[in-house]
């Protein structure tokens, strides 16, 4: 039998081999995406893949140009925060300094729980109560557009920015409100005045999440978008860099299929930015404390 | 009325909107499709297969899909995503590897599932050979899932006493051992949401299934699921709703979707109360 | 005649990264004997016990030099196996730390570990354990239910039960009784007297009512050194140091 000392090493040695797993993955992930998304670029160009304003996959002269889905993501990203970080602010300041007791409770589920509902679930009901309503509202053709995907996103993100900055609110210290509230303000203005400047990182890194999630999602917005791929308008039907990927990938063949997975090389650059961001700020909010 | 009364009462508002807004989005949404699905919600919907002689629709395949789903990736995430929690909090010393893994883990959790999709279909259906099918589907949802099982099962290890590691060693048990008898029974609630969480990342994802699992409504036993394509019931819902129009049907999976969310969310917090009350 | 000590200890030093927290430390330990060890907070008596059953190594950047001997093994041995010398050494911590299990798997877990499987042995064990700690009469109709809806006294003895059921030559305490009341304070006192005929034991004390009663020898540390060692009777009437004196009567620590 070996010794108890050669045994614990090797056990040792045994999980971390399992726990490269991860980051076997992700060397995986990106070798692959760059793998199979820089032909396609190399050969179109990567200036007009990234600035060219028409995409036609499968006409007889193709073209490759993915501005309209780039700026359509981040606009749509970006109506999203807009809509969905105040309330998602305002939401935060109620569940950790207003609510309590069982009022708490149930606004503490009722987050869970939208965090938990599926994408697909946000995106059949944006089909068929949003897309509709948008139509009668503004007196459009169709109603699945650009403003229908940004709030179905606004609504999609609001759980994580209430519960991380909830948790950054949460954990600001109790002296700082007393000491502005006996300076004579009032408790709400202790609130937005000291409470959320001193849980600034943790609401921030929130909004990055948010910034994250709203890039990647696909399946809610395929639904409600129209998915032509026009240059973005907020009443105009739109294709995200997701939602371009997920609408040609069954049928495509041969540079357009290499195209689409160039596509999810840029979602991929895109998100490892806002990966890079959230550190960041974390590290940063860290040293902070 | 001055302006600072008069910012009070403004803000006063917005935040108490910004609460009713999120009650009310989540009360809309009940309403919608129980409303719209409840009516479609049959037996007979959920009991048997689709069937192009009869022209009827039956969703029993995409649950028994799903359910497969479930297995296979819980059986590969949760292993993989114990071991390496255990790694993590009990042996890691701080050092480059260790960054690096916490940085892996990060990225993991940040990629959006439609890359996944397609990464699983290039390296699963294709390298792997395992084409279009369920085991594809599931490796892809296992590797996703494997983050969220380590951090859960990490902040459970943290939980647990120092004071029980110490004791178990200083009676001459190995590290390995200690872990084993000592630590990890007492991480069970960990492992549990662990698992809970991931059954609800597994039913509720449908873009990393598309192109890996597919969208098969046929209904295959449990020997031949690894092999055979199959649509779960999120990805039925998307088929049935865009492809198809059939909305009835999509809004009865809606439903079963809907109480499968409840449940898990009921299930973590009833084991966290659980942990609670034992510290 | 005189014995050979149990544990041998030379000009042993120790340090968390930087700061030194044992200095020099020559210091044995006869077998059969209560040993005091004294010494106002933070002056290194944990650390110390800790050296010799290696629980230091739990933290990451300690360094010793000197050497430490049970009997013929060097403990600071990189080599040694350290679960073999537990096995030999046992602890007692501040705070009783009984695992989350019956009061039966709590004693029987040492000798499982160490590989008795067979039942009606670790009955055996389990039994005399609980007799040698004194907690057999409390327990012996409730071994099957946790161990954690003991009384803090209860839980110690039964964590020194749980240490002697591994049969261990030396027995380290580190302030066994500090977290206790005054009754269960007096008899794990009263057990020590009784434990010495089988083990060594050498236990940390705040409190001088305590090694005075209990121990046969005591040393004193004052911020890592040993500043006197000896025969109980002796250090505290007729202390060869000033500090040893100011210490035991209470003008300072
Ligand atoms: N894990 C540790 N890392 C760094 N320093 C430590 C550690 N443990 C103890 N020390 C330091 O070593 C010294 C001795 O501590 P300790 O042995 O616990 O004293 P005692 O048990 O006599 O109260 C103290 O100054 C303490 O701060
Ligand atoms: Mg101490």
């Amino acid at each position: 039998m070996p010794s108890s000392k050669t045994r614990e090493v090797s056990i040792s040695a045994l999980l971390l081999a399992v726990t490269l797993v991860c980051v076997a993955a992700v060397l995986l992930i990106t070798v692959y995406l760059m793998w199979a998304g820089l032909p396609a670029i190399s050969e179109i160009g990567l200036g007009n893949f990234l600035l060219g304003k028409e995409w036609a996959s499968t006409s007889s002269n193709p073209k490759f140009g993915i501005l309209p889905f780039i700026l359509t993501s981040v606009y749509g990203t970006f109506g999203a925060i807009l809509i969905g970080v105040p309330i998602g602010i305002g939401a935060a300041v109620f569940l950790s300094k207003i609510a309590k007791g069982p009022v708490k409770r149930i606004l503490t589920s009722a987050i869970d729980i939208l965090a938990g509902i599926p994408s697909v679930i946000y995106g059949l009901i944006g089909m068929l109560t949003l897309v509709p309503g948008i139509r009668k509202l503004f007196g459009l053709p169709d109603g699945a557009s650009l403003l229908a995907a940004i709030i179905v996103l606004a609504v999609m993100i609001l759980p994580s920015i209430i519960k991380l900055s909830a948790v950054a609110l949460d954990s600001v210290p109790k002296e700082y409100e007393e000491a502005s509230l006996a300076l004579g303000s009032t408790p709400m203005e202790a609130y937005l005045h000291v409470s959320i400047p001193a849980a600034r990182s943790g609401i921030i890194a929130s909004i990055v999440l948010g910034i994250g999630r709203a890039i990647g999602e696909a399946m809610a917005i395929m639904m409600v978008s129209g998915n032509v791929a026009n240059m973005p308008s907020l009443f105009g039907s739109v294709r995200f860099l997701t939602t371009a990927i997920a609408s040609e990938m069954s049928y495509s063949s041969g540079l357009q299929r290499q195209a689409l997975f160039s596509i999810a090389l840029v979602l991929f650059a895109f998100i490892m930015i806002v990966n890079a961001l959230l550190h960041l700020i974390l590290k940063k909010g860290k040293k902070h404390e | 009325m001055n302006r600072r009364q008069a910012a009070g009462i403004c803000s006063r508002i917005l935040v108490l909107a910004s609460a009713t807004i999120v009650i009310a989005i989540l009360a809309f949404i009940i309403c919608e499709v129980v409303g719209r699905g409840a009516g479609s919600l049959t037996w007979q919907l959920i009991s048997t297969t689709p069937s192009y002689l009869n022209g009827t629709i039956g969703i029993l395949p995409d649950i028994a899909n799903t359910i497969y789903l479930l297995l296979f990736s819980l059986v590969l995430a949760l292993p993989i995503g114990v071991i390496s929690a255990i790694y993590l909090t009990e042996y890691a010393h701080p050092g480059k590897i260790e960054s690096c893994i916490e940085f892996a883990i990060e990225t993991l959790s940040g990629i959006p599932s439609i890359i996944y999709g397609l990464v699983g279909m290039l390296v699963f259906c294709q390298l792997f050979n395992f084409k279009t099918s369920l085991a594809a589907g599931a490796c892809t949802l296992a590797i996703m899932n494997i983050p969220t099982v380590i951090r859960t099962v990490q902040e459970s290890l943290k939980t647990v006493p120092q004071s029980y590691r110490e004791g178990a060693l200083a009676l001459g048990s190995g590290k390995g051992h200690t872990i084993w008898t000592v630590v990890l029974p007492n991480a069970i609630d960990g492992i549990m949401s662990g698992c809970i969480l991931s059954a609800g990342r597994v039913t509720s994802e449908s873009a990393a299934l598309l192109f890996t699992a597919g969208f098969a409504h046929s209904l295959v036993p449990l020997s031949e699921a690894l092999s055979s394509p199959g649509a779960s019931l999120s990805v039925a819902l998307y088929v049935y709703a865009k492809e198809q129009g059939e909305f009835g049907v999509a809004f009865a999976i809606a439903i079963m979707l809907l109480i499968i969310t409840f449940l898990i969310n009921l299930a973590a917090m009833m084991i966290a109360k659980a942990k609670k009350k034992q510290i | 005649m005189k014995q050979e000590p149990i544990i041998r200890c030379r000009k042993l030093s120790l340090w968390y990264s930087k700061t030194q927290a044992l200095k020099d430390i020559t210091i044995d330990f006869y077998p059969n004997s209560v040993n005091a060890l004294i010494g106002p907070s933070g002056c290194g008596k944990s650390t110390f016990i800790k050296t010799l059953n290696r629980l230091n190594d739990l933290i990451s950047e300690v360094r010793t030099e000197g050497e430490v001997f049970y009997r013929n093994t060097e403990i600071r041995d990189p080599g040694l196996d350290v679960t073999d010398l537990r096995k030999e050494i046992g602890m007692v911590f501040q705070k009783p730390n009984p695992f989350p299990m019956s009061i039966y798997d709590n004693i029987a877990y040492g000798p499982r570990t160490h590989g008795i499987r067979n039942r009606s042995e670790l009955d055996d064990i389990v039994e005399n354990a609980l007799k040698s700690a004194a907690l057999w009469d409390e327990t012996s109709d409730r071994l099957r239910k946790s161990a954690m809806g003991l009384s803090g006294g209860q839980q110690q003895r039964l964590c020194i039960a749980r240490a002697i059921a591994v049969q261990p030559q030396v027995l380290l305490m580190d302030e066994p009784t500090s977290a206790l009341d005054p009754i269960s304070t007096a008899k794990i006192e009263e057990l020590l007297s009784v434990l010495k005929e089988k083990f060594t034991i050498i236990i940390v004390t705040h409190n001088m009512q305590q090694a005075m009663r209990s121990s046969d020898t005591t040393s004193f540390f004052l911020l890592g050194e040993l500043v006197e060692s000896g025969n109980t009777e002796q250090v505290f009437s007729h202390p060869h140091d000033k500090r040893t004196e100011d210490y035991i009567t209470g003008r300072f620590g």
